[in-house]
């Protein structure tokens, strides 16, 4: 397999564009898309043009039901919201309408849809323009939900949601959209959904970490590597379906678990997760679980404050530090 | 019985309303000049959408309403907010996340608030400002304390349900409010022609039986002389009305933005509508001022921005471990 280099925004731009050209009946639509926020679809309206990038008016609901009624009628839309923090505007053609479809209609339409959002805090956008609702989403049956770190995960889990017939939420991150990283070339290289991936190999401490979670909990290992701490980061890129064999396993191995995720800790990813180990693995555990995440509150404009809400490296480190029980 | 809403002439300003006007304009204008800077220089944050162009909607609307009435606002808030007769030091400190700023540096320029002045809030979300209003008119309705909503908006945004739902909502209860578009032919980097299939946004009002109308909203003796029509028939309890302001935005969509997708010539022209200029040019012709009151004011102006800058810059930084407080109200 050869190797490029790429961000994940580039990444996603390829996915998108491969799958374009693979499938006509998949479509992208979203407020100003052709131009592209955050440069991520930019130039698709070259090679595809209006037909099929389809900037829309200022009207969430519109765009999402509207993908819905067309994945439901033959086609593949992907639909770009363009943050997280209005997906509140759309909730119903994807909780009541997209969610619930194939169920209600006993199987007789499914919905292939991809909604992608960026999420996340960092970049002084204050308390509407900086959440991540990942775990909203999760306890959604009939959704999908994943959330990449790398631009490789980007790309092949973008591909297999375009490729499947459920409605998928995929959750970038902002500040993750201009972090570089290997890309495998080839038009046909996907990630299966429901699959996690384990970013380190350790012994000692599991930390499962997500999006823009996962660099940080990497640097951690690393130097934890160093005073001989030997940490596991598993990254699930999938929330829903979880990989839940993958973590209880590599817990069954280390006996320790961190959860680090950037949105809101209350029913969290991390919640979802102790939870999990603590039903299916009790026996394994040698320590508390701990959680990392956004204590219950918003996003500051105020940088500092803002960063004193995200969840950082220094408090996954705090917390692999208490799930030894050494504080 | 059902009278029909009509625009009374424009009537013609004397010194004292006008240099008033004139002065609330290039405080605006300022204010956002400076904004640019200092957002060029790192000094301001996030996102910042500049209203440069379009001073005389805000100004030439609240200059009808009194401290008591409220006014929704939009992402391009700045302007909306100075207009209500807002402070351009706690603006100022807001966006530079200080303490002493209207948010006390928890929302920045996005929204910025001022509970006294009935200003209830910039917003980040797009259309969401618009039900807000009906809430405001709901309330003064219900405990008749004769205060107006001026609901600002733009065309954009006039394409979210959130705006039909207000609207109709609206009109069916006859509530106090004044959706004023401020039409800019932009929505981001989508001209108007590109997300709507109507010229005019006002033409929508009809369809919620309530009256509207289109103006020249770089006319600031314009948006004056419709707002006060507008805003004795609201007041009137005779139910709300869709006021539409054609404008320019002369600046990018944010802060920062290097606007391809704007054709040059058409960016060149914009300046030819400045509602200052305009007003400036029109009140020495009719010989109501001179340059020299003009340049007064502008000096003013000019101090009281530097003022503050300096205001804001100078503010203390909340503790960054203070982020847990006003999540719940006590
Ligand atoms: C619900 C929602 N969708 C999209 C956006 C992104 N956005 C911010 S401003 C804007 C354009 C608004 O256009 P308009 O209402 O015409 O106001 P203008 O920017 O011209 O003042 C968009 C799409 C948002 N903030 N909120």
């Amino acid at each position: 397999m050869s190797m490029g280099f790429n961000t994940i925004a580039g990444a996603i731009n390829q996915a998108i564009a491969e799958e374009m050209r693979r499938d006509e009946t998949v479509v992208l639509i979203g407020e100003d898309v052709a131009s592209g926020i955050f440069g991520v679809t930019a130039g698709l309206i070259e090679e595809f043009g209006k037909e099929r990038i389809c900037d829309t008016p200022i009207s969430e609901n519109a765009i999402v039901g509207c993908a819905v009624g067309a994945a439901m009628t033959g086609m593949r839309p992907i639909v770009e919201i363009m943050f997280q923090d209005f997906l509140t505007c759309c909730m119903d053609p994807i909780v009541n309408q997209a969610a619930k479809m194939n169920y209600m209609s006993g199987g007789a339409f499914s919905v292939p849809m991809v909604v992608r959002s960026p999420g996340g805090a960092g970049i002084a956008a204050g308390p509407q323009h900086s959440q991540t609702f990942a775990s909203w989403f999760m306890g959604v049956p009939g959704l999908k939900v994943v959330s990449p770190s790398t631009p490789a995960d980007a790309k092949g889990l973008l591909k297999s949601a375009i490729r499947d017939n459920n409605p998928v939420i995929f959750l970038e991150n902002k500040l993750l959209y201009f972090e570089g990283g290997e890309l495998p070339d080839g038009p046909n290289i996907t990630i299966p959904l429901g699959q996690a991936d384990v970013k380190r190999e350790g012994t000692d401490v599991t930390v499962v970490a997500v999006s823009g979670m996962v660099p940080r909990a990497v640097r951690i290992a690393d130097e934890l590597s160093d005073e001989g701490i030997s940490i596991e980061v598993i990254d699930p890129r999938t929330l829903y379906p979880l990989d839940t064999k993958t973590i209880l396993a590599s817990v069954s191995k280390t006996g320790r678990l961190v959860t680090a995720e950037e949105g809101v800790l209350t029913c969290g990813l991390g919640a979802e997760i102790a939870a999990l180990v603590s039903e299916q693995a009790c026996d394994c555990l040698d320590g508390p679980i701990v959680r990392v995440g956004t204590p219950h509150v918003s996003y500051a404009y105020n940088q500092a404050m803002e960063w004193a809400t995200i969840p950082d490296e220094q408090d996954i480190l705090v917390a692999v530090k208490k799930a030894m029980g050494c504080e | 019985m059902k009278q029909d809403f009509k625009l009374t002439k424009k009537k013609l300003l004397g010194k004292v309303p006008a240099l008033k006007l004139l002065k609330r304009m290039l405080l605006i204008r300022r204010l956002e000049e400076t904004l640019g800077k200092l957002f060029a220089d790192s000094e301001v944050k996030g996102f910042v959408h500049l209203s440069i162009g379009q001073e005389a909607v805000p100004v030439g609307i609240c200059a009808n309403l009194g401290d008591d009435d409220y006014i929704t606002s939009t992402h391009r808030g700045h302007g909306h907010l100075i207009g209500k007769g807002g402070d351009p030091k706690r603006t100022m400190a807001e966006l530079f996340g200080k303490i002493e700023g209207y948010c006390k540096g928890r929302g920045g320029s996005m929204h910025v608030a001022d509970f006294e002045l009935g200003v209830l809030g910039a917003n980040g979300i797009v259309g969401a400002g618009t039900l807000l209003a009906v809430g405001s008119g709901f309330s003064a309705k219900y405990l008749k304390n004769d205060r107006v909503t001026a609901c600002f908006f733009g065309d954009g945004a006039s394409n979210q349900g959130m705006f039909h739902e207000a609207a109709n909502l609206a009109a069916v209860w006859r509530l106090p409010v004044i959706f004023v578009c401020e039409n800019n032919g932009w929505a981001e980097f989508s001209p108007q022609s590109s997300h709507q299939a109507i010229k005019n946004v006002a033409d929508r009002a009809a369809a919620y039986g309530m009256p509207g109308v289109t103006i020249d909203g770089d006319d600031i003796e314009a948006v004056h002389a419709a707002a006060a029509d507008v805003v004795d028939w609201v007041r009137d309890g005779r139910g709300p009305v869709l006021l539409e302001c054609m404008t320019h935005r002369w600046q990018g969509h944010y802060a920062g933005d290097p606007q391809p997708y704007r054709d040059q010539d058409e960016l060149a022209a914009v300046t030819q509508h400045c509602p200052i200029e305009r007003f400036k040019k029109m009140l020495i012709k009719r010989k109501t001022i001179n340059s020299d009151e003009f340049e007064a004011v502008a000096t003013e102006v000019e101090l009281e921005i530097n003022e503050a800058v300096e205001f804001g810059r100078q503010g203390t930084d909340p503790d960054p471990r203070d982020f847990m407080s006003y999540i719940y109200a006590n």
